[in-house]
């Protein structure tokens, strides 16, 4: 028995398989048709804005990571996914420059100024486009409609830096809901679910984020309360709105179907840092984030809140967490 | 009054939490327990059990019987020795014991002509006794919780002043992967079983024992189910789901009785003893042919063994003889440990011997005790969801990094069972309950310090 390795180490000398690169690579394989869809719909726009915004991020964390070995962090596979969720709130015409800025600041500022992976109060992704928001409210307020030319990109994609470009050769169009907020218009929900709509390069096709929802949830990659708790507050107070004057309030279903909600509540209220960590935590917490996208929708200045809602949410967490504490055994 | 709960016989009755591990017990559930054959010399470490060691009463020379007393409690917390063998002493000297310190031990040789046949002589009179003559009796049994903590049996089971003992528990559970010697036991010793359970029944004054037993253990349920039949009053199978620490003592009086432990206090405190399946047989064993704890049944398994099997070890026979006894290690073993992967310990030296304590010899190879890697947590409260006593593990992590002790005492770390179940979730890989257990002991050591 001469020749054995015999390792001293203390129990438990059995673990769990799934380890966090495994969850984080789950969540990027989920987000793969829901890109693919958004490629069908804006063509080259929304790849190239894919591809930017990716590799802002894992330029960003490679560049900052002082942890370690070098590109460490990488393997981790949470850069990739707020490179991916961000460019998946943007618009199809939106300058590619402004795209790198986003990802750049969400990696940055959204993450590793806080400690890196795990340490962020506010979801990186989510952030880096408040930021985006903020600083360039035109542009990413401009939404072209998908228009079947696959291989031509928008011409605003290219602006130069500092610049905003000019939408000469596309088309714009509003999304359904500031139609519905501005005009009272509804848009056709068969078209919200398939996604031949205006809007964020991966809001628009709603059955694909349902299905990669749906996944996720079935591995326990995300907390299934949490989406569950954002449509059943959704619903019952849209409803509520629909049932006392259906010509002005959208009715539950156009809320839960249109905009960032589909994307948001599966991907980004769900993400593991910035939720809480006990299950009746989730359930506040999405009903929290359920209320706010109502709100601000129907009585707000923006037609648009999911983003503010979990963002708002997110800084709440750590609350919650104190107030949902677990009931010890024997106390 | 006496309990009657609604027990299902399709084991959904459980606890809070907890995890499913993989269970391997297929390697050596169906094999029968087997004699292990006498070896040359024996190592009988002092401290065996919790509490103060126990005091030798055998010189270097001194020629011993298999069953007599080497050595007497220490304490009222410590119990007494025997000699596994009929030999000689050849030295008391410090000697390594599993938890990796050198201490005390009584070392025997066998006597290569004695037919090491335990002599059972006329048993002590149950009828006659009272309940201080049975704890007393009791200890120098050298009886200990054959579950794996080898805590002294007397002391849980004398009843103080004022306190009354309503329900008895048996565990039969076995929740640790691998491990199949309590499943055996129940198997091939049920009479004995029942045997002991009654006695202790009766000194400790129940009005209703419950055999807690995992569903994965079918044919040990419908066995001990058929054997008291007659007695389904006063004593009951109850089926439990398969989940990991289902065999912890507080778990175990919650999944039974629905009943919670309070945190700092005893069983004892909910009116309960719980006790281990191989302790009532050794207590039968006692009490029916005055035979002192001096074997117990070992799980040897794991994919590192060549042979694996349940065998009947002498306590004190070294690690090496009983993996040879099982045809040895293979080469990709990497980690050989007493006890279950959960919470066993890990050896390195086979010199160590079987303790009273000593539920399973593992060998187990890079496949199933992985190395892992470690990342920063995700805070995705998966600890949250394992931990029995619903703690909140992620935040103890924290305070353990930052080596504040007495806030995690607020967090209630005291109420910790140790069973691993954090850092077997964790996706992360961070040593959640290893930093427990310090963080426990530098507390406790603060605390006798002051």
């Amino acid at each position: 028995m001469g020749k054995l390795k015999i390792v001293l180490s203390t129990s438990p000398f059995i673990h769990q398989e799934e380890d966090t690169p495994w969850l984080m690579f789950q969540v990027v394989f989920a987000l793969i048709p829901v890109m693919l869809a958004s490629f069908y719909f804006f063509g080259l726009s929304a790849l190239l804005i894919c591809a930017t915004a990716i590799f802002a991020c894992l330029l960003t964390e490679w560049l900052f990571d002082r942890t370690e070995s070098k590109g460490a962090s990488l393997k981790e596979g949470s850069a990739l996914i707020t490179g991916i969720l961000l460019a998946l709130t943007l618009p199809p015409g939106f300058p590619l420059w402004m795209v790198f800025l986003g990802g750049v600041v969400s990696i940055a500022l959204g993450k590793l100024m806080w400690g890196g992976l795990g340490q962020n109060v506010f979801n990186p992704a989510l952030l880096g486009r408040a930021f985006l928001q903020a600083a360039f409210p035109t542009a990413i307020t401009t939404w072209s409609a998908p228009d079947g030319q696959y291989l031509m990109p928008r011409g605003t994609n290219f602006a130069m830096p500092f610049m905003q470009g000019e939408s000469l050769d596309t088309i714009t169009t509003a999304t359904p809901l500031a139609l519905m907020k501005f005009e009272h218009q509804a848009t056709e929900i068969r078209n919200l679910l398939f996604g031949n709509i205006g809007g964020s390069l991966g809001e628009t096709c709603g059955i694909v984020i349902i299905l990669a929802g749906i996944y996720l949830a079935y591995r326990k990659v995300i907390v299934w309360q949490i989406p569950v708790s954002i449509f059943l507050t959704v619903t019952v107070i849209s409803g509520v709105l629909y049932l006392i004057n259906p010509q002005i309030y959208p009715s539950p279903l156009f809320m839960m179907l249109s905009g960032g909600l589909l994307l948001g509540s599966v991907f980004m209220a769900t993400d593991l840092v910035t939720s809480p960590v006990t299950i009746k935590g989730c359930w506040l917490f999405g009903a929290g984030i359920g209320m706010l996208v109502v709100l601000i929708r129907v009585f707000g200045g923006l037609p648009e809140g999911v983003m503010y809602a979990i963002l708002l949410m997110n800084a709440v967490t750590p609350l919650i967490n104190r107030v949902t504490q677990q009931k010890v055994y024997g106390t | 009054m006496l309990l009657t709960l609604n027990h299902e016989q399709n084991g959904q009755i459980t606890f809070k939490h907890g995890i499913h591990p993989e269970y391997y017990k297929e390697l050596t559930q169906h094999l029968s327990v087997e004699r292990m054959p006498f070896v040359e010399e024996y190592v009988l470490p002092l401290s065996q059990h919790i509490g103060a060691p126990s005091i030798a009463i055998v010189q270097k020379k001194q020629k011993v019987e298999r069953g007599e007393m080497i050595a007497k409690p220490g304490g009222f917390v410590s119990v007494a020795l025997h000699a596994p063998v009929s030999g000689t002493v050849t030295a008391i000297e410090a000697s390594r014991h599993p938890n990796g310190q050198l201490l005390p031990a009584i070392r025997i040789k066998a006597d290569p002509f004695a037919t090491q046949r335990f002599e059972a002589k006329t048993p002590p009179v149950l009828e006659e006794m009272d309940q201080k003559q049975f704890v007393a009796l009791v200890q120098s049994a050298g009886l200990v919780g054959l579950g794996g903590a080898a805590f002294p049996s007397h002391v849980k089971f004398s009843i103080p002043e004022g306190k009354h003992c309503k329900f008895l528990i048996i565990n039969g559970c076995e929740c640790e992967p691998f491990l199949t010697s309590d499943h055996r036991l129940m198997l091939e010793q049920a009479p004995q079983l029942i045997k002991g359970i009654k006695i202790l029944a009766r000194f400790l004054g129940v009005e209703k024992t419950f055999v807690g037993i995992e569903v994965n253990k079918a044919d040990a349920i419908a066995g001990l189910q058929s054997l008291i039949q007659k007695e389904k009053t006063v004593m009951e199978v109850v089926p439990l789901q398969v989940k990991y620490p289902q065999g912890a003592e507080k778990m175990l009086i919650t999944a039974i009785l629905k009943k919670e432990v309070p945190s700092g206090k005893l069983p004892l405190d909910v009116e309960t003893v719980v006790a281990n399946v191989g302790t009532a047989v050794a207590l039968a064993d006692y009490f029916t042919r005055s035979q002192p704890l001096i074997e117990r049944i070992v799980t040897v398994t794991g994919p590192g063994i060549n042979r694996p099997a349940n065998l009947m070890v002498p306590i004190g026979t070294p690690l090496h003889e009983v993996i040879e006894t099982c045809g040895g290690l293979k080469p990709e073993t990497t980690r050989i440990l007493l006890g279950g992967p959960m919470m066993g310990v890990a050896q390195k030296n086979l010199e160590v011997p079987v303790l009273k304590g000593t539920s399973g010899v593992l060998a187990l190879t890079g496949q199933e005790a992985r190395e892992i890697s470690t990342y920063k947590c995700v805070r995705c409260g998966r600890c949250l969801q394992a931990c029995p006593t619903s703690l909140n593990p992620s935040l103890l992590g924290l305070l353990t990094r930052k080596g504040l002790y007495e806030e995690m005492k607020d967090e209630h770390l005291m109420d910790c069972i140790e069973c691993a179940c954090c850092s077997f979730v964790c996706p992360s890989g961070i040593p959640l309950v290893q930093g427990f257990r310090v963080a426990k002991a530098i507390l406790r050591e603060r605390e006798a310090a002051a």
